[in-house]
């Protein structure tokens, strides 16, 4: 280390002065400390005490959701809360909850590498691999809320003893090709990202167990030029889907609401709605995880304060969002005049739901708010805690709209109060520690940080213009990309 | 091949001249002169693309956009042509008096379908044009070209190049300012 990084001027690079571009990466790094301090994480021995910590915790977690999903399954959803008029309960919550968790690591890893934003690149490694895990929890809940799980193939089109088909009309079977393309797709994304960084990892191995197993994985990349050229070409274009994939996901979620006639789920706002909901849970759960990984695994030069604080500006746009879709919502449900519209939104603020209601809008709408300031933007205990705030505010909008419609239906003689039981509660503490438990050994065996693609941005990787002589378009263009 | 001289070509071992180098400058200016010099079996090394350097190596642009074109056109009719099949015409299925096969209500199913074979095809054009997975490779013999994955610039020309020579091909590499220039077994 230089005594560059000793100063902590040299560490603020979240400067907004236009004449100036900031660094991506501070600290008077270099191509190889890049590899040394990506690559030391997973070369230790021994990860910090706190890894073990966390992880005790996060794999007992998983041991509760095992012992739940084995109790459900064994006896039935009546271990669940759900009941008529209520019978969507905290299964879907968490579905959709998590689902939109996913979208995050998406857009920082498609629409923002489309949009040349380069900040990405410190953290697209692990805000992707918080999508997978994100999607692996999603994925679990719809699978055991059938009722029978071991039919659950019947949602998809393979051949069963009844000789039927799936629904192909029904937002429901949209989700499981949405959901299921949108796992393949982040994964396919993720390992090819990853395939040059295992090389380095392979490359830098010392026993015959990580040479095999990184060499396995990494196929046999060299860093060619002409693979090179096919991989950067197939990235790009699995950005250019990946982005309309992400954004009809979630779409395709809130079709499972807005196709329905109850009261407050029929609205066409809802698919915007929706995927800029997913978008500010996403980043409030990548701030939640970068601001602790940084700091133990000593990351600082690489996820810089000004990643941390472009995403914080997210969080505060797609917070905005929210607020003003949940002040539509009631709009229309008075402009509508429909009687039944309007009944749900006055019932939601003030009806027995209310306690929900106003936590959602305490931590999604208020919560947001300190990011205005710089201060809150660049300190990370700060951002820690108003992410933790967004992310229980997302869990709770999608209660609020699954049980508040459902049990305040058209007629007065079917209304119900839902209330969950320990095991839904337990399952969804479960899931956390499935997510976690993911997260951890993702951070222990892969590199987090795409080492390759922050080599790409950093001032070293570019030619001097005396030797970019004959590209020519290529040539014109670069300036203005190349240090975006 | 036979009527050279083994002289020459260095012997029936030898794959290649790995040359290193230090900077992505050197190795631009390298790849030029290499390319200009005749060469056609031949090959760069980076731990990151480096930008430009295709032009500076003469590549053809890649036809990978192709597959992804096909994968996308047979995921979008595949899963229209399914849906149609599974419930309008295997079974057909009778919802609310909806027809039993419609456009809007099939979209969402053959757009997740376009975009998950174009994105397969995307993945499986990187194993096929690049050659993956290949676990050897003569490169791997050398012990400097670890670094590859790290911070250092390769250049390799193959003994199969009809214009290789040992000894012209290695001065060569050294007055580009490869920092060592080492001989590959095949």
């Amino acid at each position: 280390m230089t005594d560059i990084a000793l100063d902590p001027r040299a560490l603020d690079n979240s400067g907004d002065d236009p004449t100036r571009r900031s660094p991506l990466v501070v600290g008077g790094n270099d191509f190889s400390t890049v590899t040394e301090k990506v690559c030391g994480i997973l070369e230790t021995p021994r990860p910090p005490k706190a890894w073990y910590v966390a992880f005790a915790i996060s794999a007992a977690f998983t041991g509760v959701l095992g012992a739940m999903v084995t109790y459900l399954i064994a006896t039935g959803v009546g271990v669940w809360g759900v009941m008529i008029p209520v019978a969507w309960g905290y299964a879907i919550i968490n579905f959709v909850f998590w689902v939109g968790i996913g979208h995050a690591g998406t857009l920082i890893s498609a629409i923002l590498f489309l949009f040349r934003q380069r900040w990405r690149t410190a953290i697209n490694r692990f805000a992707e691999a918080m999508t997978i895990f994100a999607v692996i929890c999603a994925g679990l809940f719809p699978g055991i809320h059938v009722g029978r799980a071991w039919f659950a193939y019947w949602m998809f089109p393979i051949p069963n003893q009844m000789n039927m088909w799936p629904n192909f009309r029904s937002p429901l079977l949209w989700d499981v090709f949405a959901v299921s393309t949108y796992f393949t797709v982040s994964l396919m994304f993720w390992y090819v990202g990853l395939i040059p960084d295992l090389a380095t990892v392979r490359d830098r191995a010392t026993s015959r167990v990580r040479q095999v197993i990184y060499g396995l994985l990494s196929l046999g990349w060299r860093g060619s030029s002409r693979h090179w050229q096919h991989y950067e070409r197939a990235y790009l274009i699995l950005a250019a889907l990946a982005t309309p994939l992400v954004l009809s996901v979630h779409s395709v979620v809130s079709f499972d609401f807005a196709v329905a006639i109850v009261p407050g789920w029929h609205s066409t706002i809802f698919p915007p709605y929706f995927v800029a909901g997913a978008i500010f849970s996403g980043f409030a759960m990548v701030v939640t995880l970068a601001v602790p990984a940084r700091a133990f695994f000593g990351l600082e030069d690489l996820i810089t304060v000004r990643h941390l604080e472009n995403m914080n500006r997210i969080i505060l746009a797609t917070g905005m969002m929210v607020g003003y879709a949940y002040a539509t919502e009631f709009f229309i449900a008075w402009y509508s005049g429909s009687m039944y519209e309007g009944f749900t939104f006055i019932n939601r603020a003030t009806g027995p739901y209310a306690w929900a209601y106003w936590t959602m809008v305490s931590c999604n709408v208020i919560a947001p708010q300190v990011f205005w300031f710089k201060k809150a933007r660049t300190t990370p205990w700060i951002m820690f805690i108003a992410a933790i705030f967004v992310n229980i505010g997302m869990w709770f909008e999608r209660f609020v709209i699954v049980v508040s419609s459902l049990s305040r239906d058209y007629l007065p003689t079917a209304w119900g109060y839902y209330r969950p039981t320990i095991v839904d509660i337990l399952t969804l503490a479960g899931s956390f520690g499935l997510f976690f438990t993911l997260f951890l050994l993702f951070i222990r065996y892969v590199p987090m940080i795409a080492m390759a693609e922050l080599k790409g941005v950093m001032p070293a990787a570019h030619p001097h213009r005396e030797e970019r002589e004959d590209e020519g378009k290529e040539h014109v263009r670069r300036p203005a990309m190349e240090e975006a | 091949m036979a009527e050279e001289p083994a002289r020459t070509r260095g012997g029936d071992d030898l794959y290649g001249l790995l040359a290193e180098f230090d900077t992505v400058d050197k190795l631009m200016h390298a790849a030029r002169a290499v390319r200009d010099a005749g060469y056609r079996r031949w090959d760069t090394y980076s731990p990151f693309p480096v930008h430009g350097i295709e032009g500076a190596m003469g590549l053809r642009d890649t036809r990978l956009p192709w597959l992804v074109l096909a994968g996308g056109l047979a995921g979008c009719g595949g899963g229209l042509l399914m849906q149609w099949w599974m419930n309008a015409k295997n079974y057909p299925f009778v919802i609310a008096g909806k027809p039993l096969f419609s456009l809007p209500a099939n979209i969402p199913v053959a757009f997740e379908l376009t975009i998950l074979l174009a994105s397969i095809s995307a993945v499986a054009g990187i194993f096929i044009l690049n050659d993956l997975p290949r676990y050897y490779h003569p490169t791997f013999r050398s012990e400097r070209f670890r670094r590859v994955t790290t911070d250092r610039f390769f250049v390799c020309v193959e003994a199969a190049d009809p214009k290789f020579d040992v000894a012209g091909t290695e001065k060569l590499l050294r007055s580009l300012g490869a920092t060592q220039v080492e001989r590959l077994e095949s």
